[in-house]
Formats: C-alpha cells, sequence, structure tokens
C-alpha cells in the first residue's frame, strides 16, 4: 500500500523532470537562438565567443545573473515581490503537462485539455500584475497595468478561436484534436483563424510588437525594473518558456500537432515527437522574425486590434464554421 | 485512496483558510491575492468530485478575468480601507446572523434528505469516471431540458452589458478621434503644401 503509493509518487516526479528539464534547456537554446537570428536579421555577428558559435552565451549569462547580488527595494511589498517571478515561472511550466507530444507522450492526458491551457495562460496575468504593484514604483506599475488590460482583451480572442478549432474536433483533449486533423491540418481551412491566434499568441505572451509591458523606450524595462539575478532570471526564463507553450498550443491546434504533412512512406515513420518539435521550432522562429521585422504597436492602436478587429471577428468566424458544420452535416459527435 | 483523501483535505484546508484570510487581511491587495488562492482550490475541489469541465471554467472566469479587474480597481483606487473597516463590529451580529442561518440550512439537508440518491453514493473522495466526458454532459442538459433558462441567462447579462455600458459612455465634445482609414489612405500629396515664404515675414 505504503510501496504503491511511493512508486507512484516517483513516476509523476520523474514525468515531471522529463518535461521540465528539457523545456528549460530549450529555453536556453531559444535565447540563443533569438539573438543569432537577430543579428542575422540586422547584419551583425550575435553572440559567438562562449563555446563554438557562441552556442554557450545563454548559461554564461544565467551564470553570471544567478551570482549578482538579488536586491529587493526597501519600499517593496517584500512577500509578494519575491511571489510574483515564482508564480510566472510556475505558471508557464504547469501547463506542460497536458501537452502531447507524441501519441500517448503526455503527462496527464486530461478531458480538458485544452480549457486547462487556457486557464493556465489567462492566469499568467497574476505575475506581471503582483511584480508591477509589489515593486512600488512607477514604471513597474504602468507596465502591470497596461499588461492587464492587454492580456485580458486578447484572451476573449483566444478563447473564439480555441472554440472554432473545438467545433471542428469534437473534444476538449488534446491528442484527440491533434488525432482529428489526420485528413488535414486545421490551419488550411481555419487559415484566419491561425493568424488571428498567432497575433493572440505574441500579445499573450508580451511580445513584439506588442511587449508595451516593458517597452523599454518608455517605461525603463516595464513591469521587472526593479527585478535583479535570480528573480529577473526567473521572470526572462517564464517569458521564453510561456513562448514555447504558445508555440505548441499553436501547433497542436492548427498544425496537426505530431502528425506528418502526409501520411506517405518516408514522411510517417518519423517519430512524431520530431516532427512537433520541428513545427514548434518553425513557429518560434515566425515570433522572432516578427520582433526582427515589426515596430512596437501603440497602445491605443493594441487596444482597437484586440476589440474592433479580433475580437468580431473571431465571433463571425464561429458563428460561420458552426453553420456549415450544421449545414453540410459534418459536426463531429 | 489515501492520495485522494490527502489531496481533498489540503484543497479544502487552503481554500478555508485562505476565505478567512480575505476577510482578515490588512491590505486590500493582499485580500484579493487570497481570494484567488480560494478559488484555484475551490477549483481543485472540483476536479476531486469529477466536474473538470467546471473546475476550469472556474479558474478562467473567476481567476482569469473577474480576479484580474478585481485586483485592478483595487491597485487603482487609493481606498481609505482602515477607515472603512472602523464600522467593523457593528455588522458582526448581522454577518453571524446571516453565518448561523447558513449552518442551520447545511445542517438540514445533511441531517434529512439521507435517501436521496447523491448520498447513497458513500464514496465520496474519488471522482466519479463515466463513460461520457462531463463536458459532453452539461452541453447535453444545459442546452436541451434548461434552453429557455439558458437564453433568460444570456439576456440578464446583454442587459447588464448595455446597462454598464450607458452609465459609463459620455460623449464629451472636444476629443479628437483617430480615423484610421483615413490616415492609412494619406500619401503625400493629402499631407505636403508646398508654399514659398517671403523672407521676414513668414506664413
Amino acid at each position: 500500500m505504503t510501496y504503491d503509493i511511493l512508486i507512484t509518487g516517483l513516476i509523476i516526479i520523474a514525468q515531471i523532470l522529463a518535461v521540465v528539464v528539457p523545456v528549460l534547456i530549450s529555453v536556453a537554446f531559444l535565447v540563443y537562438a533569438e539573438r543569432k537570428v537577430l543579428a542575422l536579421i540586422q547584419l551583425r555577428r550575435g553572440p559567438n565567443i562562449v563555446g563554438p558559435f557562441g552556442i554557450l552565451q545563454s548559461f554564461a549569462d544565467a551564470l553570471k545573473l544567478i551570482t549578482k547580488e538579488n536586491i529587493i527595494p526597501s519600499g517593496s511589498n517584500k512577500i509578494v515581490f519575491i511571489l510574483a517571478p515564482i508564480i510566472t515561472m510556475v505558471l508557464s511550466l504547469a501547463g506542460w503537462a497536458v501537452i502531447p507530444f507524441a501519441p500517448g507522450w503526455v503527462v496527464s492526458d486530461i478531458n480538458v485539455g485544452i480549457m486547462y491551457l487556457f486557464a493556465v495562460s489567462s492566469l499568467g496575468v497574476y505575475g506581471i500584475i503582483m511584480a508591477g504593484w509589489a515593486s512600488n514604483s512607477q514604471y513597474p506599475f504602468l507596465g502591470a497595468l497596461r499588461s492587464a488590460a492587454q492580456m485580458v482583451s486578447y484572451e476573449v480572442s483566444i478563447g473564439f478561436v480555441i472554440i472554432t478549432v473545438l467545433l471542428c474536433v469534437g473534444s476538449l483533449n488534446l491528442s484527440k484534436i491533434v488525432l482529428a486533423q489526420q485528413t488535414v491540418w486545421f490551419a488550411i481551412p481555419l487559415l484566419p483563424m491561425f493568424i488571428i491566434f498567432f497575433i493572440s499568441a505574441l500579445a499573450e505572451t508580451n511580445r513584439l510588437p506588442f511587449d508595451l509591458p516593458e517597452d523599454e523606450s518608455t517605461l525603463v524595462a516595464g513591469f521587472f525594473t526593479e527585478y535583479s539575478s535570480a528573480s529577473f532570471v526567473l521572470f526572462f526564463l517564464g517569458e521564453y518558456a510561456s513562448m514555447i507553450l504558445m508555440s505548441s498550443m499553436t501547433v497542436i491546434l492548427f498544425l496537426g500537432g505530431w502528425l506528418p504533412p502526409f501520411d506517405v512512406y518516408p514522411l510517417n515513420v518519423v517519430p512524431g515527437v520530431i516532427w512537433f518539435t520541428v513545427k514548434v521550432i518553425f513557429i518560434l522562429f515566425l515570433f522572432i522574425w516578427v520582433r526582427g521585422t515589426f515596430p512596437r504597436y501603440r497602445y491605443d492602436q493594441l487596444m482597437r486590434l484586440g476589440w474592433k478587429v479580433f475580437l468580431p471577428f473571431s465571433l463571425f468566424w464561429v458563428v460561420a464554421t458552426s453553420g456549415f458544420l450544421v449545414y453540410f452535416d459534418m459536426l463531429p459527435n | 485512496m489515501v492520495l485522494y483523501s490527502l489531496t481533498f483535505y489540503l484543497f479544502s484546508s487552503v481554500a478555508v483558510l485562505s476565505a478567512l484570510m480575505v476577510i482578515s487581511a490588512k491590505n486590500p491587495v493582499h485580500s484579493v491575492l487570497f481570494l484567488i488562492l480560494s478559488f484555484v482550490n475551490a477549483s481543485g475541489l472540483f476536479v476531486l468530485l469529477g466536474a473538470e469541465f467546471l473546475a476550469m471554467i472556474l479558474v478562467v472566469v473567476y481567476v482569469g478575468a473577474v480576479a484580474v479587474l478585481f485586483l485592478f480597481v483595487v491597485m487603482m483606487l487609493d481606498i481609505n480601507f482602515v477607515k472603512l473597516r472602523e464600522g467593523f463590529l457593528q455588522y458582526l451580529p448581522f454577518g453571524a446572523l446571516l453565518g448561523i442561518v447558513l449552518v442551520i440550512e447545511l445542517g438540514i439537508l445533511f441531517l434529512t434528505d439521507r435517501s436521496s440518491n447523491i448520498y447513497n453514493n458513500q464514496t465520496p473522495l474519488q471522482p466519479i469516471v463515466n463513460e461520457v466526458e462531463n463536458t459532453k454532459m452539461i452541453g447535453q442538459i444545459l442546452y436541451t431540458e434548461y434552453f429557455y433558462l439558458f437564453q433568460i441567462c444570456g439576456i440578464i447579462l446583454l442587459v447588464a452589458m448595455i446597462g454598464s455600458i450607458t452609465l459609463t459612455l459620455r460623449d464629451k465634445g472636444g476629443v479628437k478621434r483617430q480615423n484610421i482609414d483615413s490616415q492609412n489612405t494619406v500619401d503625400a500629396s493629402k499631407a505636403i503644401e508646398k508654399k514659398k515664404i517671403k523672407i521676414g515675414e513668414g506664413i
């Protein structure tokens, strides 16, 4: 009896580690890739000193940041100030529990997987808002307020996009969403929704061109202005981990998860996890590409895009998709 | 299942304690944060009951949207909560009365209706695993049996939304608005005007 619990516990911990450790390592390489791609876009060399081609640069940076002094401002609300980066980091890792990397490769295959992901990504705003408030300083506070309004606005259109996909699947389980795309990836029939989801994902992860919460040209560093050392590292890791999480969500919803593009001989012997990784890397490249290409939105433009363009359009698509499915009797049972 | 009981007691005790902290914390922002903790634990209890859809909706709606706006308001408004609390004790009898009524009602519920099938199920600490997902079950009952009630809920929400918009929408004069279409269609002939300026005169 007690041994059973012990063994179950050990298996759970092993599964968690098997997901979290690769995620953290890929965060390190994502940071390196981002700097390298941006450098190529801007005709520079990028990091090229630490290790071959500078590949160990992020590890060196992390080491440097962690060994620095952790400064907690005397006017801050200390407990909330320390909790904020922890919450950001934990939430960006918690979502990985339901991501299916390949058939059966999932820590927890729950029925409401997509709702869980949506819930976890909507909680992400708390880390930022708590950081901004607890710092007790003007720039972080402005950053937190911006972020609260921005993330709540874009969640609405993300919700409608998810509903459109779910109408075509008939289940909230992520593995079933992937399996429903065996004939055609949802990115093709639902292309406008794919684009809206990608842009909303940029806003949800506070990436350029929507990174107004940290807007360095007006708010110094936004909500993490007062953070240093290890707590800054947690914010940094959290941002990139949630970027990868949103990319995997895009891949699962629209690009067929672990499925190969065509179910033919040389493509379908490649393991699913490799297809999944390749697709996630592609979406992440788009994230970086957008960062290197577009200027930052003004805040009122950002709000206008969310509420006046995306919301009506995605609502229209929910109605159109359900009408289409009912009319042609293609509703999944 | 020891694990289920342990998680149940963990979630419920944290939920109750954080609910207590909501009303006893000095700082209003801390109160809201404890409220969020309480919501999250309540959703954990829903998961243990096997009501996973309700649990996720609780987190998405209450924690992800409502509590964010709560926090927003509490952070923005400079309310003197110490002053608000001054008359705290004079409301105590009323609050206590409400609490006692609730406890009595719950007690009646537990003591009387034991024969109904809710209480026949004597293994409450395990999630009820069904063939049909409970998202589907909710949908099947909500859109058939309770269809009219569901529509009425929608209308009430619509009325509330229109009401709050009409209360806050004020058309102040002299506000410069941006017309995105006209801005995007601007070209050099519309935007630039050439003028000959005489020296020493200006425009």
